[in-house]
């Protein structure tokens, strides 16, 4: 247990001295599903006995996405996330980024964090570029200053040109998601969180782009990265979780714990 | 590249009442350092809203005086009341109550309509209902000219007493915040409030002197402020037309609000860290 009692208020905005750190203590995290039928649900879901599906005490039918996850981040720790298709790696990045709170345990994450998790990163399509630009800003508390600074640097590596005048929804696919990268890029956090989906696109085979990222990665003090493609993961991390079933199954090093879990020594 | 500001998260699912409390204040508190974010999120709604239309919000101006005018000159002659009479005060009570509905209305979606960016990342959950708010004062704004038209073409001029609108419409504001968090929380976790809220601000709009006017009630008229949305209406209402409202109409005002707010933000401080699973 932890001596220093995390304290429970929010933001002490802009306090330099602070280093990054991440601590997860016994973490759990449950889906409630009400839009649905319970009862039939209940007996579907159970009969399925993937384990993951439970009642609570006040028997509402729930997915239990997280159980009892606990680690610690320092500076310098880069963490990638292995695990299958509903392991609870997007779940736990949306805990680490303060989206979802722990229903168990306890989860104090400290600095500046930019989380990478959904793709569009809540771009509007009917705004212009350089509104969702601005709006992105706003969202992160930044000052006017900032925000032009932000603008500029977006505009100059996604090369949209006068596309950034007109409304999203007139752009090619490649070009939005040339904005989307810029954007989320152009920010210099101290934990950065990332989901596979954002080293999916083409941009990665982009020189500049690959660049731009691994610069964004190298200035972050903590990463946390989930993946399915384990070249990534052992390239930039020095840790890897495996989540199964919404649990740890494996922490340690990189080449331990990928090698278990593919269940054969790496090439 | 840009630096982000250094934030502070820190979790503890074994909460108390007065770690919930301090939560929500944390919520506001960092609403409130955003307000530049809220102004722009109701100003691109209304832009979106009309996005391709030549008038644009003032398409609603224009279908509130044609409203105005048509019931005003049916219901004058219905209600044998002289048209310099009913027609001032029924431009400003109808002007008030489509703000007062719209944003009800609104509040029922305040945190749903938001829902891809509660998903994408950690922002106040206030920030959502400031800007459902925002937004419908934006839009009660651009029917000002309509009620201003029409005291001009009868020489109404509320006067000193007009002032008093100034804490009922702060009131209103208050209220406004307090449905968004009610309802926008209720709303989200049960999907068949929306249509129940509708129907009652139906029923509202006929039990709460909006196109009949207090005094035709003679005697009974001081049941009315037992009424909430009658008594909101009031406060607002009566010194905007030059008269002085009620001691009654306030008091019921001020003790409905106070029971209202109390009870939305009781239940936004205990629903606050659930609202992102719900929506």
């Amino acid at each position: 247990m932890d001596s220093r009692d995390p304290p429970v208020l929010l933001p002490p905005i802009g306090d330099p001295s602070a280093n990054a750190r991440v601590e997860m203590q016994n973490v759990s995290v449950d889906f409630p599903i009400y839009h649905a039928n319970a009862r039939s649900l209940k007996r579907m879901l159970f009969n399925a006995a993937s384990g993951r599906i439970a009642e609570n005490q006040r028997h509402h039918v729930v997915v239990l996405a997280l159980r009892e996850v606990s680690f610690t981040l320092r500076p310098g720790d880069r963490l990638g996330l292995v695990g299958g298709n509903g392991a609870g790696k997007t779940t736990l990045l949306r805990t680490l980024a303060g989206i979802y709170e722990p229903v168990a345990g306890k989860s104090y994450v400290q600095g500046s964090i930019a989380a990478l998790l959904d793709p569009n990163l809540g771009m509007n399509p009917e705004l212009t570029g350089r509104e969702n630009i601005m709006l992105r800003g706003l969202y992160a508390g930044l000052s006017k200053a900032a925000i032009a600074v932000l603008e500029e640097d977006v505009a100059a590596f996604s090369e949209l040109g006068e596309f950034m005048d007109l409304p999203v929804r007139f752009y090619s696919s490649g070009m939005v998601v040339r904005l989307g990268f810029a954007l989320s890029t152009a920010v210099h956090p101290q934990v950065l969180l990332m989901d596979e989906w954002f080293l999916a696109g083409d941009f990665t085979f982009m020189e500049k782009a690959k660049a731009r990222l691994e610069k964004m990665v190298s200035k972050a003090d903590i990463l946390v990265l989930s993946s399915h493609m384990h070249e990534v993961i052992l390239a930039w991390c020095n840790r890897v979780i495996w989540l199964e079933g919404g649990r740890i199954r494996a922490d340690g090093a990189p080449e331990e714990v990928v090698a278990q879990y593919l269940g054969r020594p790496l090439a | 590249m840009t630096a982000l500001p250094r934030i502070t998260l820190a979790f503890d699912a074994e909460q108390t009442w007065w770690s919930r409390q301090r939560l929500a204040l944390a919520d506001v508190a960092r609403m409130l350092v955003l307000w530049r974010l809220v102004v722009t999120l109701s100003w691109l709604d209304l832009r979106l809203r009309y996005r391709g239309s030549m008038l644009g919000p003032f398409w609603l101006t224009l279908s509130t005086a044609v409203m105005i005018a048509a019931l005003g000159i049916v219901y004058s002659a219905l209600f044998s009341i002289p048209l310099h009479d009913y027609l001032p005060f029924l431009a400003l009570s109808l002007v008030l109550w489509n703000g007062l509905a719209a944003t009800l209305s609104d509040a029922c979606t305040s945190f749903i309509q938001a829902e891809a960016m509660v998903r994408a990342m950690r922002m106040p959950f206030t920030v959502h209902a400031a800007r459902t708010v925002l937004r419908n004062v934006i839009v009660l704004a651009h029917n000002i000219p309509v009620v201003l038209a029409v005291y001009l073409i009868f020489g109404l001029w509320p006067g000193a007493v007009g002032l008093l609108a100034i804490p009922a419409l702060l009131l209103w504001i208050a209220d406004g915040m307090a449905a968004c968090l009610l309802l926008g929380a209720i709303c989200a976790r049960f999907r068949d409030i929306p249509p129940i809220i509708a129907s009652v601000i139906q029923i509202a709009f006929f039990l709460s002197a909006v196109i009949w006017q207090p005094s035709q009630l003679s005697e009974h008229a001081y049941l009315l402020p037992l009424n909430p949305f009658f008594s909101l209406l009031e406060v607002l209402r009566a010194p905007l037309l030059g008269q002085l409202p009620s001691a009654w109409a306030w008091e019921a005002a001020l003790a409905y609000s106070v029971v209202f707010c109390g009870a939305a933000w009781l239940l936004f401080a205990r629903a606050r860290a659930r609202i992102a699973f719900w929506v």
